[in-house]
């Protein structure tokens, strides 16, 4: 069983477009939607959700008002000001528990955090699984493990060859969490200033967890220049370019239609996309 | 006044809104822009900055005194994020899994831990013409980015019209980055993932309490959707900016609407003069 992960650096450079496509074109698969904070996954697959069930993650401190004496040492020694006023500011508390533990009056105590949901569904294309971190949430890394363990286990259990995942944009804790211990992740970027600069560095965080890459470059045509220094980029890095896609507002068709775009239709994105899932796909057999 | 420029979604041009902004307001006003996007930060590509100063961000990892320690445990014990893990003559100390929040050091019985400081990113600060600039960036393979954003929030001047861009989601780094600012400007896409993450990334911005209006980007003639959405929610729609092949091809060389197309100035301008009044409206409002 293989997986690749669809990643980018940068935001909106067409990750879900492109996996979507993949859903509808690999043979035998589990997709999972890593992007746990803002999933679109499922905007394209319709999934019907089979499961539903919470993730508690971390902890939060909470200060009981009537045994507060206010002596401020928990505003003192909190690292993340996460204390204002003698109240926790949730967003801003990691979770440490130093406050819980120094407390002189013993009011704080610390609860368990319900972070987000995860799901799993079926889509017409194969199971999906995808999650909802909470608004305002940390953890997402872990939420993000949580995905992908979910999908390895079904994909043993029910022998699929292939897990597909999409990726978050960055390359933070959640980034880190969908890449290790892939087989391969595929980098989606666009012939843009900050598509280079960032596909730089997400090149180097594959690089960090030894996780072997190759790249698409996607509407290559809205600067050919720009494309072609993004593929010398990627030869004097030793990184393929698996796949070129032209602009093509079929794509955002098929995404108004909810659709991945090689069901939509069969203009040049479409068979660019296909082509890219035969490279791929080969990358994968001998990764 | 601080303005944050967020969106939920990844690429829908937070960086144009962002730069383009605070060109267009210096010419009138004394503006900061900080790249709050640490893990991927841009707008330096667009405004091309001289940096004049490079601070490291550094947290406080634990490093164990093997005169004092007794191996009795408590400082892995007391670690939530179990980064210590104490073994028969030895003390193990997983550095990328510690967020610094000191408990083990102060909890010490022995008091054998001290601390030293482990850098994870840098904050860099210097100018662009008239605008001050300041821009995080995470060390590659590091995992949070929270401490980097914090430290560049500390530069904030709250003489300057402070504007903040932020990295996409609605997670704890765009919290981190949106929270206490005077208001929220959240760029979409009339696309049904923009659409999508907008809605989340209202559900944030009121969570925390902010103002925001919004600013379509990729606007399509006849695609109404947004707006409808703005409208329910009580949003205003404060810019279109059309879904044009040459803004972006201008972006994609790393030239900003505003000096690209400069007619495009006015346009910001008028964004920002519109929150100005929408922040005037709402503080005479509490003040009632």
């Amino acid at each position: 069983m293989k997986e690749v992960v669809v990643l980018s650096g940068k935001g909106g450079t067409g990750k879900t477009s492109i996996t979507g496509c993949f859903a509808a074109l690999a043979s035998s698969k589990v997709l999972a939607d890593c992007d746990v904070d803002a999933a679109d996954l499922h905007l394209l697959l319709n999934p019907v959700n089979k499961q539903e069930e919470e993730f508690w993650s971390g902890q939060v401190a909470y200060i009981y008002d009537a045994t507060c004496t206010q002596c401020g040492l928990c505003q003192e020694i909190c690292r993340f000001d996460a204390i204002h006023d003698f109240k926790v500011v949730d967003s801003s508390c990691e979770g440490c528990g130093f406050c819980a533990r120094i407390c002189p009056a013993n009011a704080i105590s610390m609860q368990n955090n319900m972070a987000g949901h995860w799901y799993i569904s079926e889509t017409k294309y194969g199971p999906l699984v995808h999650a909802r971190l909470g608004i305002a949430q940390e953890n997402s890394g872990k939420l993000v493990a949580l995905v992908r363990q979910q999908a390895r286990k079904m994909a043993i259990e029910k022998e699929y060859s292939t897990i597909i995942t999409d990726g978050p944009p960055g390359i933070g804790c959640p980034v880190i969490s969908s890449l290790s211990g892939a087989d391969l992740a595929l980098l989606v970027t666009e012939p843009t200033v900050s598509g280079l600069h960032d596909l730089e560095r997400i090149i180097d965080v594959c690089r960090h967890f030894k996780v072997p890459a190759t790249v698409c470059i996607n509407k290559f045509d809205i600067n050919e220049e720009k494309a072609s220094q993004i593929e010398r980029h990627c030869s004097g890095n030793d990184i393929v370019v698996s796949g070129k896609i032209p602009f093509d507002i079929a794509v955002n068709g098929a995404v108004a239609h909810g659709v991945p775009v090689i069901e939509y239709d069969n203009g040049s994105a479409a068979s660019a996309i296909n082509n890219l899932w035969d490279h791929v796909k080969q990358l994968l057999s001998h990764n | 006044m601080i303005i944050s420029i967020a969106s939920g979604k990844g690429g829908t041009g937070k960086t144009l809104v962002a730069t383009s902004l605070a060109i267009s307001i210096s010419n009138d006003e004394k503006v900061q822009l900080l790249d709050c996007d640490v893990e991927e930060p841009n707008d330096h590509l667009f405004l091309r900055p001289v940096i004049t100063a490079t601070e490291p961000v550094c947290i406080p990892v634990p490093r164990v005194d093997y005169a004092k320690c007794t191996f009795c445990g408590e400082c892995a014990r007391v670690c939530a994020y179990k980064a210590i893990a104490v073994v028969p003559k030895s003390v193990l100390i997983f550095d990328q899994l510690c967020h610094g929040c000191g408990a083990c050091s102060y909890l010490c019985p022995e008091d054998a831990m001290s601390e030293e400081a482990r850098a994870m990113g840098v904050v860099e600060c210097g100018h662009a013409n008239a605008i001050e600039f300041v821009q995080g960036r995470l060390t590659v393979g590091e995992a949070m980015a929270v401490p980097v954003i914090r430290q560049v929030k500390q530069k904030i001047k709250r003489s300057m019209t402070a504007i903040l861009d932020v990295s996409p989601g609605t997670s704890c780094p765009v919290v981190q980055a949106v929270m206490e600012t005077d208001y929220c400007l959240l760029v979409t896409e009339p696309t049904p993932f923009g659409l999508h993450d907008l809605e989340l990334a209202v559900e944030t911005v009121r969570q925390l309490g902010i103002p925001a209006g919004v600013v379509i980007n990729r606007a399509v003639d006849g695609e109404t959707t947004v707006h409808e959405y703005c409208e329910r929610e009580g949003i205003p729609v404060l810019l279109e900016i059309p879904l044009d092949r040459e803004i972006a091809h201008l972006y994609s060389k790393g030239v900003t609407l505003a000096e690209g197309r400069p007619q495009w100035q006015k346009e910001f301008t008028s964004v920002y003069e519109k929150i100005k009044g929408a922040l005037r409206e709402r503080s005479s409002c509490s003040q009632r």
